[in-house]
């Protein structure tokens, strides 16, 4: 087997275990008060977070394609004016995409 | 859960699973480049089923990283999956998360059908919200991925057409009702901040998981209002 293959093979695997742990905790923790209260938070932490670095990362360090934060901040103008979701990305989308055709 | 927010549910996930699907083929078309056959390629997309993971692991492969080394990447950028797996837990059913049924949810759990489930108010809504967007985003993201490992440099770059914009605009989008709360606001504020300042001293897949903690410590908080009822 190649070493490509042996490094796909336990990735996928391990990426999946990853997962599987995650949803695997037992209801005896699941459902205490204060487990409840941080699970209700972890998702909006770490999307906020995700976002941030869809925007900022510019390969491992600090960078900005003002064209794709221009894109994402009509996308909230959008969520804004109260839009749909499909609303909200095809705008952040086109906008972007005429930024990119004009610069 | 009536009819309507059922379609509206399918609408949504419709659409992340159609720009999942360019973002499928710009994978499958960078990981043939990379020196990957198609097999290990759909091996990715349907084992791995993580964009970010797959993207890295074929990256590092293809700037010459000798197999193994590439792994560490792949992973790192995985754990947040397991870090959803708490709040799915609570959404999901009991027979979600029992028997079989269990080993295909886990494969399901990643950011966009976490981020469409929390994104609903309702419980019915949110399991339904991640059932759909899980199913159709792994056919669509698998489609995708074949056609660009076979069609190869074919395939124009999706950041051309503005598809790179439409992944942050789309999280944030499903984030919106949760900023409805103060709390929800300096949730969300802390972690983009604490994942922006770490994007330049920390390997990637650390920022998003240094956003956690923000989570735990307002969730650990003692409630203003809580004491005041007291």
């Amino acid at each position: 087997m190649t070493a490509i293959w042996v490094a796909v093979l336990v990735a996928s695997v391990g990426c999946y275990l990853l997962k599987l742990a995650g949803v695997s905790l037992p209801p005896s923790i699941l459902e205490r008060d204060d487990v409840q209260r941080v699970a209700t938070l972890l998702p909006v932490a770490m999307l906020a977070g995700l976002v941030a670095v869809e925007l900022f990362d510019g390969g491992g360090s600090l960078g900005l394609d003002l064209r794709l934060l221009a894109g994402v901040a009509a996308g909230v103008v959008a969520l804004l004016l109260r839009q749909s979701f499909l609303v909200v990305i095809i705008v952040a989308a086109v906008t972007t995409a005429l930024l990119r055709a004009v610069t | 859960m009536g009819h309507d927010s059922r379609s509206a549910i399918r609408r949504d996930a419709a659409g992340i699973a159609a720009y999942a699907a360019a973002f499928g083929a710009s994978f499958g078309a960078v990981s043939v480049a990379s020196g990957l056959s198609v097999w290990q390629t759909m091996v990715l997309s349907l084992m791995m089923f993580s964009g970010a993971s797959q993207f890295a692991l074929v990256g590092v492969i293809g700037s010459g990283g000798a197999g193994l080394a590439a792994v560490p990447t792949a992973l790192l950028l995985g754990v947040r999956n397991a870090f959803y797996g708490v709040p799915l837990t609570r959404i999901l059913a009991r027979r979600d998360l029992t028997g079989p049924r269990r080993l295909v949810t886990a494969q399901l759990v990643i950011d966009e059908t976490t981020a469409m489930a929390v994104g609903r108010d309702e419980r019915p809504e949110q399991r339904y919200a991640f059932w759909v967007t899980g199913l159709l985003l792994f056919v669509l993201w698998n489609s995708g991925t074949l056609v660009g490992a076979v069609a190869g440099s074919s395939i124009g770059d999706p950041a051309t057409l503005g598809l790179d914009a439409m992944v942050p605009a789309a999280f944030l989008a499903l984030l919106w009702p949760r900023l409805r709360t103060a709390e929800g606001r300096w949730v969300a504020a802390g972690g983009a901040l604490v994942a922006t300042a770490l994007i330049p001293l920390v390997p990637a897949g650390v920022p998003v998981l240094a956003a956690a903690p923000i989570a735990v410590v307002a969730g650990l908080l003692p409630r203003r209002g809580r004491e005041a009822a007291r």
